[in-house]
């Protein structure tokens, strides 16, 4: 395979003007299928969860999933978009064996929703909107292995496995209109863009949204056209570019790839691309022309979806607040710096953060912990920091133990290990491990004498005067009570012997 | 022995049905009876793809049993339970096979019951079988089956109608006395006109299409084929009925078609005859049957009055654009990968493409694979608005047609088919030829409202079966069970009984004269 050339990204800003158009299909999270009985689950053993309908048998006829329908209306309000009071479903005809009906039941020229936008807000907080065109409801294909042969490709495959599990569940496909005038700024609109629709269907609860288990796939579009032109260059369509970072880097990877052929004076190939994360680049799939013959027509086996305006009122009363909205507001309720709030926000935190508020903890303690050792801890063991197994409730009572002086901070993030360990809570912990600040002076008197002596021309320096050099001999005092010790108190009390105000 | 069975199964329905109420017979002797018979003369009929004889047995018993222990089990039978019924073998069922009459479906078995099976089922009416049809209901004579054709029980040279030549011969020859059809663009109501039978085709949405193996959904609707209205008027009430599991299925009960089929008086009644449904075109003998019904209608009480549906000329044009496109898309499933037929391709590379072009080439009947290439044609870019819009529009027109004509008239009347039973391979090489049998059907398929074809006597010329044909507004079935009785009634007065009393008797029974009848 050879490999395209690239222009570098900055010198194909220079040179070019980068248009962008997504198509993000989002799987709903619906009990059952798009037009059957059959449940919609992820995972299940191959061909499990199929009846007659998503098999395709001779004799089976479609019926909507009204609970699809209420997702789709609400994706369409979200995404600010009309909803069609009457539209119909068509069969997009087309031979391949992960459809079992060798067509797809989709909308073609009706679709459920259309004339949106989405404001999308970029890192330093540029405000971007994207028009939607339509968001419209189909289903999904199954899913075919390919064995034999390379990696898993149907090219020099001995034969393919089909799976009709994924037959049927219901998706809506969000188109947008020609994205213009993001210039350099395209590859973080890209992610932006997709990252925003993703927590909308995620927020709506109408989408697991989990983008690793193709909930959530995007098709992103690119063309170039020189500066100062009008009409758009010809596009690549990147298929299925599944993670954020990925639909970031495609986007900016075909924009240099687009610089370099139109840069060899050669046309671009209007042409399916086909993204690889291990090289960061992709490849050529089929050619894709507008001339593709679906021979679309309405579909005859299902009367059209009726979206009453009452109905479709009720629906919007029940639509959570939009995320963008929610942010603003928990930021400004929490008082958290541009900088805090973002790295929150980026550390997928801000859920956890507002559970944790919302247990009793103020907003400086709860973004202490999540930021400051529950994010380290879930990277390391590579899952999102809300499933690491911290809930608000143990973030609470570790403050308060911190607080009352039961423990001090470095005891606590020992507590908070414990409780990853399954050991209990943190009060069982606290006590099994035997952790708890030294409180009786006692012992720490002779902790101090004993650190005084091991170091007299310290002492000589602080009765002197010199109190910075106290570190010293409170080091030596944590040491030997193996860090049990409250810090505070010890110094108070060596100040106290030597005689010297702190 | 043999001259009971030769009498129980000239019965109607309605009449077996009482019989077996009042325990005069059994449900096991009504159904041997008429197993019997297709096994004397199925022979020469081909009516049955399949027999299902120990299943029907089975039932049959049952529904003894039940009414032997009286009480509940009895008082909750229904009242059609131990009648048997012969099913067309486009509607799915389990435990028999379903070949739509293809090759592509031999031995295939459905893992799941048609909706109108299982009423069928509920309803305790034994099943004798499956019956022959034109491949996947595509043809006007049954000559398309991939089983060989059926034979009139009238002539057995002669065609039986199709796509359901297959239920109407079992119930004109006495294998039956019920049958399940499905009508597209006449598949119930020609096959009726030409075997002497009643047929009719439900205002479309009234009987539930789940596991009718889909020909063109926009059309296709299943319905009761019988000897007699009420019988039809009996089994829609079975079969019909809102189902969940087919959205364009009517919430409308049509429970009023029994009572429909007992008023027994049309006076006052406006019945409209379609200028553009008779006529030129329409053989002679078909034509004096058609004014004898219209005159016998008149004397008694009915207001025979004429309109125009202008725009039926272009009514079959617009059939074999709707009805070709969705079968090119309907018929794509058929390829091999999931069930049924699977050939491979004798050489060259074995892709997954060559694998559905194969078993596509060698499963289908030239009729089936001349319908998907004229709708694939007709769907594909450029010509979709020419061909599938223009038709789609002609629908519309013809629609606004019949909602005219309804304005002036309760019913319409036309004669079912434009000529009697043609001979076997007389048009088999003439596609339009064949086409236009279908010409006085289609247009209630277009508009999506009942039909119904029943016996008005036989040809002058060839002594063969005519049918006349009455349609009514979308929902009001009811109104053709009450017209069409009335019209049988009067009929059989005149011919001094039914007219299948008047068909050769066949089988066994030819040659051993008397005992029927």
């Amino acid at each position: 395979m050879s490999v395209d050339a690239t222009l570098s990204f900055e010198e194909a800003m220079e040179k070019y003007d980068p248009v962008l158009g997504f198509e993000v299909h989002v799987e709903l999270n619906t009990k059952t299928k798009m037009f059957s009985s059959a449940p919609n689950v992820f995972g299940d053993e191959p061909n499990t969860n199929v009846n007659e309908v998503d098999l395709g048998m001779p004799g089976v006829l479609p019926v909507v999933n009204k609970t699809a329908v209420e997702s789709s209306i609400k994706i369409g309000l979200a995404l600010n978009c009309k909803i069609a009071e009457s539209c119909r479903f068509a069969r997009k005809n087309y031979f391949y064996p992960d459809t079992p009906k060798n067509f797809q039941t989709s909308q073609y020229d009706e679709p459920i929703a259309y004339d949106g936008y989405l404001d999308i807000e970029l890192e330093d907080g540029t405000v971007f909107r994207v028009e939607i065109e339509r968001a419209h409801m189909e289903e999904d294909a199954g899913k075919l292995t390919h064995m034999g042969g390379a990696a898993g490709r149907i090219q020099g495959a001995d034969y393919s496995l089909v799976d009709y599990n994924r037959s049927g569940v219901p998706l809506v496909e969000i188109v947008t209109k020609p994205i213009e005038g993001a210039g350099s700024r395209a590859p973080e609109l890209a992610k932006a863009y997709v990252a925003a629709v993703r927590e909308i269907v995620k927020n709506l609860g109408v989408s697991d949204a989990k983008m690793e288990r193709g909930n959530v796939r995007c098709d992103a579009n690119v063309s170039l056209r020189p500066h100062g032109r009008e009409r758009f260059g010809i596009r690549s369509e990147t298929k299925n570019v599944n993670s954020l970072r990925a639909v970031e880097h495609a986007v900016r990877y075909e924009i240099q790839r687009h610089a370099a052929v139109l840069d060899s004076g050669e046309p671009v190939i209007q042409e399916t691309r086909h993204w690889h994360e291990d090289t960061r680049s992709t490849t050529s799939g089929r050619p894709k022309s507008d001339a593709d013959d679906y021979r679309y027509f309405p579909e005859p086996d299902l009367v059209p979806v009726v979206a009453s305006r009452e109905w479709v009122e009720e629906l919007r009363a029940t639509l959570p607040e939009p995320p963008a909205e929610r942010r603003k507001r928990l930021k400004e309720a929490w008082g958290y710096s541009d900088l805090e709030f973002r790295d929150v926000v980026n550390a997928g935190v801000m859920d956890s953060i507002e559970e944790t508020i919302a247990a009793g903890a103020s907003a400086d303690v709860a973004r202490k912990w999540w930021m400051g050792e529950i994010v380290g801890r879930a990277k390391v063991a590579d899952v999102d920091p809300s499933e690491l197994g911290v809930t608000p409730q143990v973030i609470v009572e570790l403050n308060k133990l911190v607080e009352g002086g039961k423990i001090n901070n470095k005891m606590a993030t020992q507590v908070l290990d414990g409780v990853l360990a399954g050991e209990g809570t943190p009060a069982e912990i606290v006590e099994k491990r035997g952790l708890a600040v030294v409180s009786d002076d006692g012992p720490l008197l002779e902790a101090i004498d004993a650190a005084l002596a091991a170091q007299p021309d310290v002492a000589e320096k602080i009765r002197g005067g010199k109190v910075q050099a106290i570190g010293a001999i409170v080091g030596g005092v944590m040491k030997a009570t193996r860090g049990q010790a409250d810090a505070g108190r010890v110094r108070e009390l060596i100040l106290e012997k030597l005689g010297v105000q702190g | 022995m043999t001259e009971l069975k030769n009498e129980l199964i000239r019965h109607s329905a309605a009449d077996l049905a009482a019989k077996l109420a009042s325990r005069e017979v059994t449900a096991v002797e009504v159904t041997q009876a008429h197993l019997d018979r297709i096994a004397d003369v199925d022979g020469q009929v081909n009516a049955f793809l399949h027999v299902n004889s120990e299943e029907a047995l089975a039932v049959a018993a049952e529904v003894d049993a039940a009414r032997a222990a009286g009480g509940s089990a009895a008082q909750e039978l229904h009242a059609l339970a131990g009648v048997p019924i012969a099913v067309k073998d486009l509607i799915v069922t389990i435990g028999q096979p379903t070949t739509a009459g293809s090759k592509i479906l031999e031995g295939w078995h459905s893992p799941y019951d048609a909706t109108v099976v299982k009423k069928l089922r509920a309803a305790k009416m034994p099943i004798l079988g499956k019956t022959n049809l034109d491949e996947f209901a595509m043809g006007s004579s049954t000559e398309h089956s991939a089983y060989g054709p059926t034979r009139n029980p009238w002539d057995l040279d002669r065609i039986p109608g199709g796509s359901g030549g297959g239920s109407a011969a079992a119930v004109a020859a006495f294998e039956a006395p019920l049958a399940l059809g499905t009508d597209t663009g006449g598949s119930i109501r020609q096959p009726g006109a030409v075997t002497g039978t009643v047929g009719v085709k439900p205002t479309y949405g009234a009987v539930s299409r789940y596991g009718a193996i889909a020909m063109a959904s926009s059309l296709d609707q299943i319905g009761p084929v019988s000897r007699t209205v009420l019988d039809s008027a009996l089994l829609q009430e079975v079969i019909g009925g809102h189902d969940p599991f087919d959205s364009t299925s009517l919430t409308d009960p049509f429970n009023d078609l029994v009572a429909a089929a007992r008023v027994g008086n049309v006076a006052g009644m406006k019945i409209g005859i379609v200028k553009e449904l008779h006529g030129e075109g329409y053989q002679a003998g078909v034509e004096n049957r058609f004014n004898e019904s219209l005159q016998l209608l008149r004397d008694a009480g009915a207001e025979i009055v004429e309109v125009s549906c202008p725009n039926l000329k272009y009514a079959l044009g617009a059939y074999y654009l709707i009805m070709p496109s969705e079968v090119s898309s309907n018929l794509a499933k058929f390829d091999g990968v999931r069930f049924g037929m699977r050939v491979l391709p004798k050489d060259g590379p074995m892709t997954i493409e060559r694998v559905m072009g194969a078993t596509r080439a060698a499963g289908f009947g030239d009729e089936v694979k001349r319908r998907i290439i004229l709708g694939t044609y007709a769907l594909s870019a450029g010509y979709y608005d020419a061909y599938y819009g223009s038709a789609q529009k002609v629908r519309t027109l013809i629609q606004r047609d019949f909602d005219a004509a309804f304005a002036k008239a309760d019913v319409l009347i036309s004669p079912t088919a434009p000529t009697t039973a043609f001979r076997l391979g007389e048009k088999l090489d003439d596609p339009l030829a064949m086409y236009l049998n279908d010409v006085a059907t289609i247009p209630a398929n277009l508009a999506g409202i009942p039909g119904l074809s029943l016996p008005g006597g036989l040809a002058d010329e060839d002594g063969l079966p005519v049918g006349i044909q009455l349609l009514a507004p979308a929902r009001q079935d009811a109104r053709l069970y009450r017209v069409g009785a009335v019209l049988e009634s009067i009929l059989e007065e005149k011919w001094g009984g039914p007219m299948l009393a008047q068909a050769p008797l066949l089988g066994s029974a030819s040659t051993t004269a008397g005992g029927s009848n």
